[in-house]
């Protein structure tokens, strides 16, 4: 689905648990996240922690929309 | 007369994930490296079926727990084998069956790829040609090639069964033949006819409008450019979409579980915010209590709201997108996303953010 998006033209950010699989389906901006059941929180943390874990991988999903890449990229900077 | 002396067992040792070697369901799936003696589920199954077999012990280790951070899982599943056998007493490992199960695939996958290169054990996984593991690891791993979904066990097991005494042998193994997934080795052999001769008689058969099969298919590279990035996030309108399974309580496009059919679009128009009672998960391939307990930790509307009032999204695509990617055909997938990308063009998004678990 991501790599269809990118064809048409829209710059797509996978925030995904399995870093493998984003590649091997062929994604272009990849985010990794947390865990599978839980990608972008994480139920040990209080609810003001997972919300800033959310809101980082929004932010690096926002700068991969912005970033010029020639291949695949995981982003996982600070 | 004393009786030949029977030929003595292939000793293996056999890889499961949480589910087939019974030890819990998607809750299970952080499950850490354990060892069961003797052979468990599937195992069992297929030393009925290759009676010449015997699985020495199981290693099981869950879904979630060999995924997430593979290198790791793999060393620790490493040296439970370790402390259990010996290495020099065990003749092969097996892994499998995993269908089209991406992290079961890519355990099975990775760890047949270790144990080989740590102890030089033959080994061999089974899986449907489609599973994400397939390009990873095809070129290194014996891979039996399987249904989607476990309705296929038995032909699965029967086809590992079949090429356990070539495999411990060291013989070629052949697609077409021997029913494993193409590794991309070129073998050599003596045709009948030379290479003009044959692609003349090709070519005969083409113009005839007969059926001629190719000799060295191309292999299909599916990789797509990256989109030109967006310049600034703050000016732009952005989507979400979500392949795990997030959908409004009651889940009024009923979106499958596990192969998906199709997918929905939800308005979050004045929403801040997912919630306990308002949405859920219908994904079949995960643990849903996290993601029902809070919908924003898979799709993060909460944390997308904040962003988009301090200005840093322009403004948030006023529908989100959903399907469930369990077991879903690349091809289903690739249809679902020209959809999608059509509408969100059409309707002047700008970028996408795509969350998967």
């Amino acid at each position: 689905m991501v790599k269809e998006l990118e064809r048409a033209g829209l710059p797509t950010a996978h925030i995904c648990s399995i870093i493998t699989i984003s590649k091997t389906v062929g994604a272009n901006r990849i985010v990794p996240s947390v865990a599978i059941p839980h990608p972008l929180g994480d139920p040990g943390k209080t609810l003001t922690e997972e919300r800033a874990i959310r809101r980082r991988l929004l932010e690096q999903a926002l700068s991969a929309l912005e970033t010029e890449i020639s291949d695949q990229t995981v982003f996982d900077g600070p | 007369m004393s009786s030949p002396k029977p030929k003595p067992k292939l000793r293996a040792v056999h890889y499961l994930n949480q589910f087939f070697a019974g030890q819990g369901g998607e809750e299970q799936g952080g499950l850490e490296p354990l060892w069961l003696e003797g052979a468990a589920g599937p195992g069992r199954l297929l030393e009925s079926v290759a009676p010449g077999l015997e699985i020495v012990g199981t290693l099981v280790a869950g879904d979630n727990y060999m995924a997430e951070d593979l290198e790791s899982a793999v060393s620790r599943a490493l040296q439970v084998v370790t402390q259990h056998v010996d290495e020099s007493a065990i003749d092969l490992f097996i892994a499998g069956p995993a269908f089209n199960a991406g992290r079961y695939g890519i355990a099975c996958a990775a760890l047949c790829q270790a144990l080989g290169n740590r102890y030089g054990w033959p080994a061999v996984t089974a899986m449907y040609p489609e599973n994400p593991a397939v390009d990873g690891y095809r070129r290194e791993v014996v891979m039996v090639r399987t249904t989607s979904d476990v309705m296929g066990m038995r032909e699965a097991v029967a086809g590992v069964a079949a090429i356990l005494d070539k495999l411990v042998a060291g013989e070629n193994l052949l697609p077409a033949r021997d029913g494993i997934i193409p590794r991309g080795l070129r073998q050599n052999y003596f045709a009948a006819a030379s290479g003009a001769e044959r692609a003349i008689e090709m070519l005969l058969c083409k113009l005839r409008g007969e059926a001629f099969a190719n000799e060295y298919p191309m292999p299909s590279f599916d990789r797509v450019p990256p989109a030109p990035p967006i310049a600034d996030a703050s000016r732009a309108t952005v989507a979400l979409i979500t392949s795990g399974g997030i959908v409004p309580s009651g889940n009024p496009d009923r979106i499958e579980s596990a192969s998906a059919s199709g997918w929905g679009q939800y308005s979050i128009e004045g929403l801040e915010a997912l919630n306990a009672t308002t949405h859920r998960s219908v994904h079949g391939g995960y643990d849903p209590t996290y993601a029902n307990e809070d919908p924003n930790r898979v799709l993060p509307l909460d944390m997308a709201r904040v962003l988009e009032q301090e200005g840093r999204i322009g403004r948030l695509f006023p529908r989100y997108f959903a399907t469930v990617g369990n077991g879903t055909s690349v091809e289903q997938a690739r249809r679902f996303g020209t959809e999608i990308a059509a509408l969100l063009v059409n309707e002047g998004v700008q970028a996408v953010i795509f969350t998967s678990t």
